[in-house]
């Protein structure tokens, strides 16, 4: 279907990076708010302000880095927030394959390029039924400023704020998870897995320590070998 | 290096490495469908594992406190489509509403 598309839309002239940019500026206001989001909340987590901004640099990856935040929050161990954010983004491995094809030249460039896959980039670049280059770079490339640059937002306005848990922001991170989970629950299998890893961690929670039920629950994702 | 400074360095890298498994290792070669199954459910498996522990967990035990009516409405909110910002702030208004007046 999306060949079909490809072939009989007009495409008056390939797409260059600032149409890339230009695409992503209606989505700005999410990740900006997104950004400063975490740079408050991992702030207020004790992760302090230049690890945090650090983490958005080198991981740019929303709910991986608001996992790792929120482990160590609450008292769980490295292992533990280190094998949730992992896991969050393992997806990346699935989502830069759809992508392998369209970065081009060396080994290195391509290194460079490829991290500015995120879901927002990737899902622009496909829009016009094939994945396009100059859209994902692009797009990535403003998320990308945004991302860092709200964060490092985010940590000078939450050094302003009183006791963070007096404040809700530990609901504030269970709200983010929820709504980051919320479009996965479309899919039936999805669901299924859902409701497992739920019933994992809440029987391992009061023996477990802190963190472990949460990946405990990983396990769940195995009801993907079922056919 | 601290806690905080291991996490960091270890997910980052790790995540750089995710990122470029496709254009740089991979080139045009898909992952095999049961694997590609697998890996599409750790995203909702791992969400749903941290709304549980971050609104239920807490000093080794569960506990029903001021987050879970600061979280039900969240999910209201999302449902009826609020942005994820949004259903963040709600649920920390009501959390620390109901821990104002408890």
């Amino acid at each position: 279907m999306s060949k079909v598309r490809a072939v009989t839309r007009d495409v008056p002239s390939a797409p260059r990076l600032r149409d890339g940019v230009r695409a992503a500026i209606p989505l700005a206001p999410g990740p900006f708010l997104f950004g400063l989001s975490f740079g408050v909340l991992a702030d207020a987590a004790g992760m302090g302000a230049v690890a945090t901004v650090v983490m958005s640099a080198t991981t740019f990856a929303g709910s991986a880095q608001f996992a790792a935040a929120s482990v160590l929050d609450a008292g769980g161990t490295l292992v533990a927030a280190i094998t949730a954010a992992v896991f969050l983004n393992a997806r990346y491995v699935a989502i830069s394959m759809t992508v392998a094809s369209i970065f081009p030249g060396g080994r290195l460039r391509r290194l460079a390029e490829s991290q500015l896959i995120v879901d927002e980039s990737w899902a622009l670049s496909g829009r016009s039924g094939r994945f396009e280059w100059p859209i994902l770079v692009g797009a990535g490339l403003l998320l990308y400023v945004l991302w860092v640059g709200s964060t490092a937002l985010g940590t000078v306005l939450g050094g302003a704020l009183g006791d963070p848990n007096a404040l809700g922001l530990d609901a504030a991170f269970a709200a983010l998870f929820l709504a980051l989970l919320a479009p996965y629950l479309r899919s039936r299998r999805a669901l299924q897995a859902a409701a497992l890893a739920a019933a994992i961690t809440l029987v391992l929670t009061p023996f477990a320590p802190a963190g472990v039920p949460i990946v405990a629950a990983a396990s769940a994702c195995l009801l993907g070998l079922r056919r | 290096m601290t806690d905080v400074w291991i996490v960091v360095a270890t997910v980052g890298a790790v995540t750089v490495l995710f990122k470029a498994s496709g254009p740089v290792l991979l080139g045009r070669r898909a992952l095999p469908a049961r694997v590609q199954s697998v890996v599409e459910l750790l995203a909702p498996v791992m969400l749903t594992a941290l709304v549980v522990t971050q609104t239920f967990g807490g000093d080794g035990d569960l506990s029903l406190d001021a987050r879970v009516p600061g979280v039900a409405a969240a999910a209201v909110a999302v449902w009826r489509r609020v942005p994820v910002v949004g259903a963040m702030v709600i649920a920390a208004v009501v959390t620390a509403l109901v821990r104002a007046v408890t």
